[in-house]
């Protein structure tokens, strides 16, 4: 409740169109309680006496209020319709925001598919919330109410059968929704599951199209398919018993009422008129629980979204910036002082230890290490895409986590090595580095990066599309291109995560020769092979999450062990 | 990126509707319970209702305790026979519904792994997700509560309509002409909210796409400082969302009022005229206040039935895209070519001739675009003989990866053609072909399952011990064991767990499993460090032993020992032959070969 109470408060600006969509409804409500008191005088007073004056009149009135409901109806569309959809822009809205602010340790507890359907599924959930519920919500209280203030007045006494049982019908519907609340949780971890099966073949579909397995996967997804399909049926089976039980309790209530009624009659302390219309009140009484315990049923499942919703909105970024965070990178050195770090707080070895070393302003440094030796941890720790356990890093002698978290990316330029382009134009996506940037610079920074030969190729150039996550292009022209992307940022640091593995050796070659005349900035390369880094002022070897060596090329081949077995197994086997 | 573009007209409204009926025929006889059911209920609710006067008039013409208890008791009786029939229906209904939800999904899912590649380049994968997270959805909670309500609302509405002709067939035009007027109004909104439906589902995926993507990037997108641009992206996308979803819903929501406020004039003029009617002595007042109470009784069912409607409405709408996708063509194969295992290993049976599958591979002038007029492969000729290594150098971008998409046909040639042991790949029946083709692709894709699974994906029925002897092969056996559960290692989220070094090497030990006679290897060992690559290069030679091999290679030992080099440019062999060859022509490989050596 507290969640939607929060997810309430996010309406904002269209808080007014909620409320006057309520105060609609209760409007046309009473005008369909006024037209058939006005019938009944029309009938009673009008026919009766065969006044025809009277007649038309109230005709007339009725027609008008008829016509008025129809207005406060439409009214009570455009605005309800305003209400849950602004609403749920905001909502939907407010997620991405907090989402944009996640550290990476924030978004791994999430899969992919959960956070996009607590972003649209969940949200349609609550704004069919509004779009369903708020009528009844509203109409239902008010029929209530004036049904027991009409049945008192009419007959306290039998008015007390149904005070006795319309408690235990609250009590019965509210246990069936509670029973069911954490049953839609259930349900809806069931759909991120079969989700996220889906997501797992659409990414591999070559891999599953290469051998054959299109059957396999079928019976894959017919398995989670079929838990959905039980949990779905255990769940709403549950939910649909809140119609008899509330049946059940409606008609003892009319057959008690019956019998004390028809008992009272034979007493002579009823008249049989009475009964009749006192009848149709507890209809209204019982229909309108009937009502609000199916909202409640909706409010159940919206309860489940909302959530999930607040658990995005809720989830404490792992990353903070400091109160008073230094706006400016004085200088472009890096220090890393004692450095341990680790992706898990369970995980049980460091994936970096006590790692220092320095890389001077404007120099060229390789990092050269096995699979898995922790190579691109240790950059992603420059720009706090994660925070160090112990120790620190150091830009221009100030920790990166005293630095502003934008002022800090924008003088760190990092071509990472799982790379991704966006769908857009080639134009939309080097303009990341450079919103502003000309076609000039564009093509600069691709002259560079050695992406600007084949772009001419392209019929359409900058404007060619690229499709999500850059499908239309080859491997090595997407490294191409992410490392324009880099160069148009002019960041005073620049960290290549073994980002040339896909251009052939020619085109790395000049790709790096291009690089060397940008004065000033210190160029990280991480790389496989040591031809990518033989140029390095310094060299730095990485094993198992241990700086184990350091040095010039040259030092390096007399002294490192494991930089000779390198060095050796390429001239051997040698790289195209 | 192509989009469903909304029709104006829901002109596929009837179809749609045809095929989702085809799907809940095949509940023909639970339907059928449930139907009857409702009828039963419903009637049960009436009869009910109904006993109220004859049991009071019994106590006014002087009926005793004794009938009282009597009466009281049958309607008790009446009232549980519908209560029971509530039940049923509603919990035969509950489970109906997922079953025919089920069946659809499975045909979605199912009918996606025959399509060709090609939709998959050109559609977002949130677009295809928002087929299962959206549409799907709308289609269950349209089953779950408007099925039992349409009937039972219908019925309703049939048996008060009989009652009005009984009781005063003149009144019951009026009624009727204004009941036209509600099913028309009912009509034209539904019509309008349904284009607007289809559009809002549209824009739901094109925002659930967004998502996806910047969800994935978001390494991106911080190391970008991108988040602000990013979040105008997705405003743009969001408020269009609003719009088309306010103004379907706005549409929608004035059924309901239309529907009330129309049945309200129609009180008034019943009223009225019925009243003139008493007036001229045409009918009786009390029979008047009868009729009119059925008249305001039968406003409710079409409230519910218009509510309903709905439901329904934006479940269509989700339908229709299902079936638009279920109806795409599916993967041409009008192969009839089988592959066969004999004493003497696989042979190709085509038709009673038996062809021992050597694995020569021959393209013949084959010619290739994936967009008109952007040919990407331009008269390529080459021949492999069983057994050779043919590697394939050139820049990115070449036309590398596109030979090997076209010999296993995830894309099928523009002119030319590609035989396998001298029979066109085109009459071959696709997944006999594919089986026969063992292939480690540019990315490596892991499954939410344990490595061992991972690894059994390239044979399924192969034991424990020809998975872990493939991990041997591929040397990806060392790493595995070193991991906290050896083989059982659950991989997560895509292999976030595993290095792309060690991703490869499971997509080595996965083609090592299939054991299949023509190996493709597309840049296997680009992201493995040195010493790795140093491991596998062993492995991958005795797992290269005695096929054909189609490889891009990026090693030299791959190219030296390749017994032809293919140098593409721009879509066309530009050099070919063995190493020393092609080192004497002093070309485009040579230039290659020693841009290399001078770095190294």
């Amino acid at each position: 409740m507290a969640d939607l109470r929060k997810l309430l408060g996010m309406l904002g600006p269209y808080r007014r169109d909620l409320v006057l969509a309520c105060l609609l409804i209760i409007v046309e409500t009473s005008f369909e309680l006024i037209i058939p008191t006005m019938m009944a005088s029309l009938i009673d007073i009008g026919v009766a006496n065969g006044d025809v004056g009277y007649m038309l009149h109230k005709g007339g009135q009725m027609a008008l209020c008829a016509i008025l409901a129809l207005a406060t109806g439409l009214a009570y569309a455009r605005f309800a319709a305003r209400a849950a959809y602004g609403w749920g822009a905001g909502i939907r809205e407010a997620e991405y925001s907090s989402l944009q602010n996640y550290a990476f340790s924030n978004i791994d507890k999430y899969e992919t598919s959960s956070l996009v359907t607590r972003m649209t599924s969940d949200v349609t959930v609550m704004q069919n919330t509004i779009n369903n519920g708020l009528r009844p919500l509203v109409r239902a209280p008010v029929m209530l109410i004036l049904g027991i203030v009409f049945s008192f007045s009419m007959n306290a006494q039998l008015a007390l059968v149904f005070i006795i049982l319309t408690p235990i019908l609250g009590f019965v519907l509210f246990s069936i929704v509670r029973r069911v609340a954490p049953m839609y949780s259930i349900l809806q971890k069931t759909v991120d599951g079969l989700n996220s099966v889906v997501e797992e073949n659409l990414r591999a579909i070559r891999t599953v199209k290469a051998f054959v397995r299109g059957t396999f996967e079928e019976e894959k997804f017919d398995e989670v398919n079929d838990g959905l399909r039980s949990t779905a049926t255990k769940t709403n089976a549950t939910a649909v018993l809140n119609m008899p039980v509330f049946q059940t309790v409606m008609y003892f209530c009319v057959v008690c009422i019956m019998f004390f009624g028809g008992s009272m009659i034979l007493l002579g302390r009823l008249q049989v008129g009475e009964l009749t219309g006192f009848l149709s009140y507890v209809m209204q009484v019982l229909n309108s629980m009937m009502m609000l315990s199916n909202v409640f049923l909706l409010l159940t499942r919206s309860l489940a979204s909302a959530s999930r919703i607040a658990a995005v909105l809720d989830e404490e970024p792992a990353l903070k910036e400091r109160k008073d965070p230094v706006m400016e990178v004085a200088s472009s050195d890096v220090v890393f002082d004692h450095v341990s770090f680790k992706y898990s707080q369970d995980a049980k070895e460091e994936t970096l230890e006590d790692i220092t070393l320095t890389m001077p302003a404007g120099s060229t440094i390789g990092i050269l290490g096995g699979t898995g030796s922790g190579k691109s941890s240790l950059v992603q720790l420059i720009d706090r895409l994660y925070d160090v356990d112990k120790g620190a890093v150091r830009i221009g002698g100030v920790d990166v986590r005293d630095y502003s978290l934008s002022v800090l990316r924008d003088a760190v330029g990092m071509v990472l090595q799982k790379n991704l382009l966006f769908s857009g134009s080639v134009r939309d996506n080097l303009r990341w580095g450079a919103e502003e940037a000309s076609d000039d610079e564009i093509w600069a920074a691709c002259g560079i990066a050695g992406a600007a030969e084949f772009l001419r190729r392209f019929p359409q150039g900058l404007d060619t599309e690229l499709g999500q996550g850059g499908v239309n292009v080859s491997g090595g022209q997407k490294q191409r291109l992410c490392i324009a992307r880099a160069l148009l940022k002019k960041p005073r640091i620049l960290i290549f995560d073994d980002s040339t593995s896909a251009v052939d050796t020619a085109t790395e070659k000049e790709i790096r020769d291009s690089l060397k005349k940008l004065e000033g900035v210190t160029k990280i390369f991480i790389a496989q092979r040591i031809s990518s880094v033989m140029e390095a002022q310094r060299i730095f070897i990485l094993d198992n999450g241990r700086l184990v060596d350091s040095g010039t090329h040259d030092e390096l081949l007399r002294t490192s062990r494991i930089y000779q077995e390198i060095y050796e197994s390429q001239i051997k086997g040698g790289s195209l | 990126m192509p989009r469903i573009v909304s029709a104006k007209k829901p002109q596929r409204l009837g179809y749609t509707v045809r095929r989702l009926l085809g799907y809940m025929g095949r509940h023909k006889f639970s339907l059928l319970a449930v139907a009857l059911l409702v009828i039963l209920s419903v009637a049960c609710n009436l009869l009910g209702t109904y006993m109220i006067s004859p049991v009071i008039d019994g106590l006014v013409d002087g009926g005793g305790m004794a009938s009282l208890v009597k009466g009281v008791a049958l309607t008790a009786l009446i009232y549980i026979i519908g209560v029971l029939a509530a039940l049923g229906y509603s919990q035969i209904m509950a489970r109906s519904s997922q079953q025919i939800v089920y069946d659809i999904r499975a045909d979605l899912f199912n009918h996606m792994q025959d399509l060709p590649l090609s939709y998959f380049d050109s559609h977002q994968h949130g677009d295809v997700m928002s087929y299962y997270t959206n549409d799907v959805d709308t289609i269950s909670d349209a089953l779950n509560n408007s099925f039992a309500a349409v009937v039972k609302n219908g019925f309703q509405i049939l048996g008060t309509m009989s009652m009005l002709i009984i009781l005063n067939w003149r009144l019951s035009l009026i009624v009727a002409v204004s009941y036209t007027f509600m099913f028309l109004y009912v009509r034209f909104s539904a019509g309008r909210s349904k284009s607007y439906y289809k559009r809002q589902q549209a824009s739901l995926g094109a925002l659930d796409g967004y998502i996806q993507e910047m969800v994935a990037g978001q390494k991106v997108i911080k190391v970008f400082n991108h988040e602000k641009a990013n979040l105008e992206g997705f405003r743009k996308l969001n408020s269009e969302l609003q719009a088309m979803g306010g103004a379907a819903q706005a549409y929608a929501s004035t059924m309901i009022p239309a529907v009330v406020s129309i049945s309200f004039l129609t009180y008034t003029i019943v009223s009225l005229c019925g009243g003139f009617m008493a007036l001229g002595g045409l009918t009786t007042l009390g029979a008047l206040a009868s009729y009119l109470v059925f008249v305001r009784q039968a406003a409710a069912p079409i409230n519910q039935f218009t509510q309903q409607s709905n439901f329904l409405l934006s479940s269509l709408a989700g339908a229709e895209r299902i079936f638009m996708l279920i109806d795409r063509k599916k993967e041409v194969d009008e192969g009839t070519v089988r592959l066969e295992t004999t004493s003497h290993g696989w042979v190709w049976r085509d038709g009673d001739a038996i062809i021992p599958l050597k694995g020569d591979v021959r393209f013949d002038d084959v010619s290739f675009s994936y967009v008109e007029d952007h040919p990407v492969l331009k008269h390529v000729t080459l021949y492999a003989k069983p057994g050779q290594k043919i590697a394939f150098v050139g820049s990115t971008g070449a036309g590398k990866t596109t030979i090997t998409n076209l010999i296993n046909r995830f894309y099928d040639v523009d002119s030319g053609r590609i035989l396998f042991d001298g029979i066109d790949v085109r009459r071959i029946r696709k997944d006999d072909l594919r089986r026969s083709l063992g292939m480690v692709l540019q990315d490596t894709h892991l499954f939410t399952a344990t490595i061992r699974e991972n690894i059994r994906y390239g044979r399924l029925d192969a034991s424990d011990s020809q998975v872990e002897e493939a991990a041997r092969i591929a040397n990806a056996d060392s790493f595995i064991r070193r991991l906290p559960n050896g083989y059982d290692t659950m991989v997560v989220a895509d292999g976030a767990n595993l290095s792309s070094g060690q991703r490869q090497l499971l997509a080595i030990a996965r083609a090592a499993v299939a054991n299949p006679p023509v190996l493709i290897l597309d840049e296997a060992t680009s992201n493995i460090d040195t010493r790795t690559e140093d491991l596998i290069e062993r492995g991958m030679d005795s797992l290269m032993e005695g096929r054909t091999v189609f490889v891009i290679a990026h090693r030299l030992s791959t190219v030296r020992n390749a017994d032809a080099i293919m140098v593409l440019e721009h879509g066309q062999i530009v050099e070919r032959g063995d190493h020393d060859d092609l080192m004497s022509q002093r070309g485009r490989y040579y230039k290659l070969y020693t841009g290399m050596f001078e770095l190294s």
